[in-house]
């Protein structure tokens, strides 16, 4: 049976990690390939970079952590931070990603996820949809690591999403991302049980419960969590001993 | 064993030569025909369409090339998830496409009626073994390995296969036929096992020489 996931992420920001809250107030944590080194050896079931700066004069800094990373650990990866083009995603692939993950450069150009779901196959390309909710309760999607408003219903873009031919979707919320008081687990329920495509849930776990919920409430084929496993005692091993006596199937 | 992993610009050949390096391998990476006539061992791996992967094997015009290696000389072949696809005679990705034809298999894409089985399949599921493949050695069946697929392999013959997993239904995850070996998990993603598995394979052709 398919195993749900436990997936770290770590946040990059000039080639080294860091940690924030609601998408700012950067903290160093670390160096990322030594990071990537540990989550390996706790054999995580996968890891997420996603580069917060990225941009094109600083994607070698990502593409050496990335190749670095690969040449030790095999483990699956997910790669994100700037990806605009083929061609990038195309580097990304070859330096060892095993999944790219585009945001801004999709909903700029819708298009652009067909294109690439078309060259690279579905499978291997993960749309990350940020999003915050208004003042009146309803939510929006936001780009450019959260700083512009979309006018997108993050509902009607995860569709969207799908049927362009993303094969993933990690979905975070900004208002709850480093809080550390739980996910979003009602919007996530919404989103889950209307795609047709795996959902990572990603914002707000504080506790192993949480990642629990996300699973079992909100019907995410995976969680993602940064805060946990660098703030807490909670390691990953912690995190898939506490699921599996939950009742909750993951790989041991 | 001198193995050649086909740079045809599909993906993630840096995981695998890693992987194949850490099990034992001597890894060239490469698409020149002169190479491939001197590796001991060829490996097809990739991520990405099926459309795609084979344009990209006739642009480079290699084609021929592996047939005569692998068909005609009969090298060790490990073809691991697209790299497994493209060894069947069809894919039914928009439309019906020729693939190498070595393995008398097509690639459909799964199918369900309700959402609780996502697709692609992504993530760690239980294979099954089934019979006794030596590239399975030391492991425990069922092993949790590593997928990401949205279509997956149907051969003719079930005589070849040698691993299964659920997921719906049960589909095909591992053949083996002569001195073709393909897998639709990732063994260069599964951590330890998938080590294992590589390791077997080079042991496998190893032991001959």
């Amino acid at each position: 049976m398919l195993k749900n996931r436990i997936i770290p992420i770590l946040l990059l920001k000039n080639g080294r990690c860091v940690k924030g809250r609601q998408f700012g107030n950067y903290r160093d944590t670390g160096a990322p390939v030594t990071a990537a080194k540990i989550y390996d050896a706790q054999r995580v079931d996968e890891l997420m970079f996603l580069d917060i700066l990225a941009s094109v004069e600083r994607r070698s800094v990502l593409l050496d952590i990335v190749t670095e990373t690969a040449k030790e650990c095999f483990m699956p990866l997910t790669v994100g931070g700037g990806v605009k083009t083929i061609e990038d995603m195309k580097i990304l692939l070859a330096a060892g990603a095993d999944k790219v993950s585009i945001n801004t450069a999709a909903v700029e150009d819708p298009d652009f996820i067909k294109e690439a779901a078309t060259y690279f196959g579905s499978a291997n390309i993960v749309v990350s949809i940020d999003y915050k909710q208004n003042n009146d309760g309803s939510r929006q999607v936001y780009t450019h690591g959260g700083t512009k408003a979309t006018g997108k219903d993050p509902l009607v873009w995860a569709g969207e999403v799908a049927s362009l031919g993303a094969g993933e979707i990690v979905l975070t919320s900004i208002d709850r991302e480093g809080m550390m008081l739980g996910y979003d687990l009602e919007f996530i329920k919404i989103i889950t049980s209307a795609l047709m495509i795996p959902v990572i849930a990603h914002g707000g776990a504080g506790t192993l419960a949480d990642l629990k919920q996300g699973i079992v409430e909100g019907g995410a084929s995976g969680v993602a969590t940064a805060s946990i496993f660098h703030f807490t005692d909670q390691s990953p091993i912690k995190a898939r001993w506490f699921l599996k006596d939950n009742g909750v199937n993951v790989r041991l | 064993m001198k193995v050649v992993v086909i740079d045809y610009g599909m993906g993630n050949l840096h995981s695998v030569s890693k992987a194949l390096e850490t099990a034992g391998a001597e890894v060239l990476v490469s698409n020149r025909s002169g190479d491939l006539e001197m590796a001991e061992g060829i490996v097809l791996p990739g991520v990405g369409s099926f459309v795609q992967g084979m344009k990209h094997l006739v642009g480079l015009d290699l084609i021929d090339k592996l047939y005569q290696e692998v068909i005609i000389k009969k090298k060790p072949f490990l073809g691991i998830c697209l790299g497994m696809q493209l060894a069947a005679k069809t894919g039914e990705e928009g439309g019906s496409v020729n693939g190498l034809g070595w393995i008398d298999a097509k690639v459909i894409r799964f199918d369900f009626q309700s959402n609780e089985y996502k697709v692609p399949h992504m993530g760690w599921d239980d294979v099954k073994f089934v019979g006794v493949s030596p590239l399975f050695a030391g492991l425990d069946s069922p092993a949790t390995l590593y997928f990401v697929h949205s279509y997956h392999f149907v051969p003719a013959d079930r005589k070849i296969v040698t691993g299964v997993c659920d997921y719906g239904d049960e589909f095909v995850v591992s053949v083996s036929k002569d001195n073709i070996h393909l897998f639709q998990f990732h063994p260069e993603k599964s951590q330890a096992k998938g080590l294992k598995i590589l390791a077997n394979f080079i042991d496998m052709y190893r032991n001959k020489e």
